[in-house]
């Protein structure tokens, strides 16, 4: 455990609270979660539950409200055949909160929005506030904030965790997730440490996020699982429910399947819903609704038959 | 002292990387005394699929290049054909054919993409038109590639046979997922070989081996397959017609129950050339 040992003082006591992470040990049981056998009407379960767990996210200086209203109308029905469900949240920078909610208002489909000076966090705790504040009174239905990642790995916990508990309270009643940026955490002990530390002053059922999808790596099946047994040991100690998202680097229903798995073994049917799960994502959406279709129809489908992924819009 | 004796596990050739069928089934396949040869690939209709996803990829880069350039990709094949012309002959003659007839046809093979190399140039003027119109427009029709096509090679003529169905498609930058013939597959293989060394992109072609009933209902259903081209019989063909129909691809297909004589000129050119492409008419106003 080499990395725990040179390890800050406080990361240290941290690890004899919570345990480590056996590196070895997660890599050896994410790869049989795609040996699994995933088919018919498990497959048809499976993908549509995939649907309504994901996040439909443009996060794009290009932005406008003319693609931000074409990406709910898809969100809202991400296909014209086959009674696909909609997805669970639409995701957006804070600046088009409002012309997202102007679509999704009276639906299910939440709007979310990424603040706090998304994806480096870097501004000061006043103006990361201020951007929360500003996307809840716009009408954003959950919150997507990065963490302190300097303060973490400096050793600086107080602070970190004092961040998060600030953003909870400027959340109000708007969920919030909070996104630890694991490229930048470095090691699988990290990823687990920041769990907990985020777990600790976040609500039931407020979410903890794997990445922003701005950086070179994001979700794999290794660090979401090393989140997922974060929040079942959570769960196992003090009862309190974490939900749990995964971003980045999910593109085809393969994948998602590979998640769900995981989320099915490590954590149970309780997590198998889009309060406890959610995929943030763009191509994946096509993908599933794509693959959908082919159990649908019996034919393989071709791509022009979907929208494009909501890059191109 | 004698050698280990070597024997070769045949693999398709997708996406520019040799792949042996997903589902691990192969058939074995017998020389002409009828003695074990080699285990052939039984592609599956998720092969297929996959082999679809290779040429989606490959087929934008391929319909870019410069006429001028797949000409000359298709001309290294030529080269890479004459290399190993006699092992690709040899391979012909497991079916029991003449040696002799099969050098016949690995010549002819060789010529045939010779053919299209010169085409790749020079069928855009042939078969595009500039259109007269009674008003104040310039109206002209050029063709561009149809997309993906699958091909369905005829049991006799494994080399010819097969590259006389590709080569057409590919001139014109479509790129094609093809069925090798059933009853002489190994040579499709030695192609899939001298293809990955010719410069030409990986999953432009794609070649699999396999039952063509297994794979014949997953080649008229895809919706990804713009075009069907090849040789079937009669109960094929109305499957073939069937699923086309719904998925709405053209069907360029010659009847199985006729005999094809691949050697002759006809079976070449212009019209071949034809049959894979999209014709597109542009009305562009002149004058004032």
């Amino acid at each position: 455990m080499p990395a725990a040992v040179k390890a800050p003082a406080s990361l240290r006591r941290l690890f004899d609270e919570i345990g480590t992470v056996d590196h070895v040990g997660i890599e050896e049981r994410v790869v049989k979660y795609t040996t699994r056998s995933i088919k018919k009407k498990s497959k048809v379960f499976g993908l549509r539950l995939a649907v309504s767990m994901v996040d439909l996210t443009t996060l794009e200086g290009k932005d406008t409200p003319g693609k931000v209203a074409s990406l709910c109308q898809k969100a809202l029905t991400p296909h014209d055949t086959g009674g696909i469900p909609s997805t669970a949240a639409v995701c957006v920078y804070p600046a088009m909160v409002k012309h997202a909610k102007k679509h999704v208002a009276g639906t299910k489909v939440k709007v979310a929005s990424v603040a706090t000076a998304f994806p480096s966090g870097q501004a000061p705790l006043k103006t990361r506030l201020a951007e929360v504040r500003a996307a809840v009174n716009d009408g954003a239905d959950e919150i997507d904030m990065v963490i302190n990642r300097g303060a973490f790995l400096s050793g600086e916990f107080g602070l970190m965790q004092d961040e998060i508990a600030a953003v909870v309270e400027a959340c109000g009643v708007a969920r919030l997730k909070v996104i630890l940026e694991v490229s930048e955490l470095e090691t699988y002990h990290n990823i687990r440490a920041a769990s907990f530390l985020a777990m600790r002053v976040i609500r039931p059922n407020d979410f903890i996020k794997t990445s922003t999808g701005k950086t070179s790596s994001n979700a794999t099946l290794g660090n979401n699982q090393v989140m997922l047994e974060a929040i079942r040991d959570h769960f196992l100690a003090t009862g309190v429910p974490i939900a749990m998202k995964p971003a980045g680097g999910i593109r085809t229903a393969k994948q998602a399947l590979h998640f769900l798995i995981a989320v099915k073994e490590t954590l149970g049917d309780e997590w198998l819903n889009n309060r406890r799960y959610r995929f943030g994502a763009s191509a994946l959406l096509n993908d599933l609704v794509r693959q959908l279709e082919k159990e649908r129809t019996g034919a393989y489908q071709a791509p022009w038959n979907f929208s494009e992924a909501t890059e191109g819009y | 002292m004698s050698r280990l004796h070597i024997t070769k596990t045949p693999k398709c050739y997708v996406g520019g990387a040799f792949i042996r069928s997903e589902s691990g089934r192969v058939t074995e396949l017998n020389d002409a005394s009828g003695a074990f040869f080699a285990n052939i690939p039984q592609c599956t209709r998720k092969d297929l699929r996959n082999a679809v996803e290779a040429a989606a990829k490959a087929g934008p880069g391929w319909a870019k290049r410069s006429a001028f350039n797949r000409g000359q990709i298709l001309y290294r094949l030529t080269e890479m054909m004459e290399a190993r012309g006699v092992e690709l002959a040899d391979s012909i003659t497991l079916s029991g054919v003449s040696k002799a007839e099969a050098s016949r046809e690995v010549a002819a093979a060789i010529e045939r993409v010779v053919h299209y190399a010169g085409w790749t140039d020079k069928y855009e003027q042939v078969l595009g038109s500039v259109n007269p119109v009674a008003s104040a427009h310039f109206n002209f029709t050029v063709t561009e590639p149809m997309g993906i096509v699958g091909i369905l090679a005829p049991d006799d003529a494994p080399v010819l046979g097969l590259l006389s169905l590709i080569l057409p498609a590919i001139t014109t930058g479509n790129s094609v997922v093809a069925l090798a013939s059933t009853m002489q597959p190994y040579p499709s293989i030695l192609l899939g070989e001298m293809l990955a060394t010719s410069d030409l992109p990986g999953g432009v072609v794609n070649l699999l081996t396999g039952v063509r009933s297994e794979l014949i209902p997953t080649f008229a259903t895809h919706e990804h397959l713009r075009a069907l081209s090849g040789v079937a019989n009669a109960e094929e063909r109305k499957a073939l017609r069937l699923g086309a129909a719904e998925s709405v691809k053209r069907v360029h297909l010659r009847k199985a129950e006729e005999p094809i004589d691949w050697f002759a000129d006809k079976m070449q050119g212009a019209e071949e050339i034809r049959a894979l492409v999209e014709f597109k008419t542009t009305w562009h106003p002149v004058g004032g």
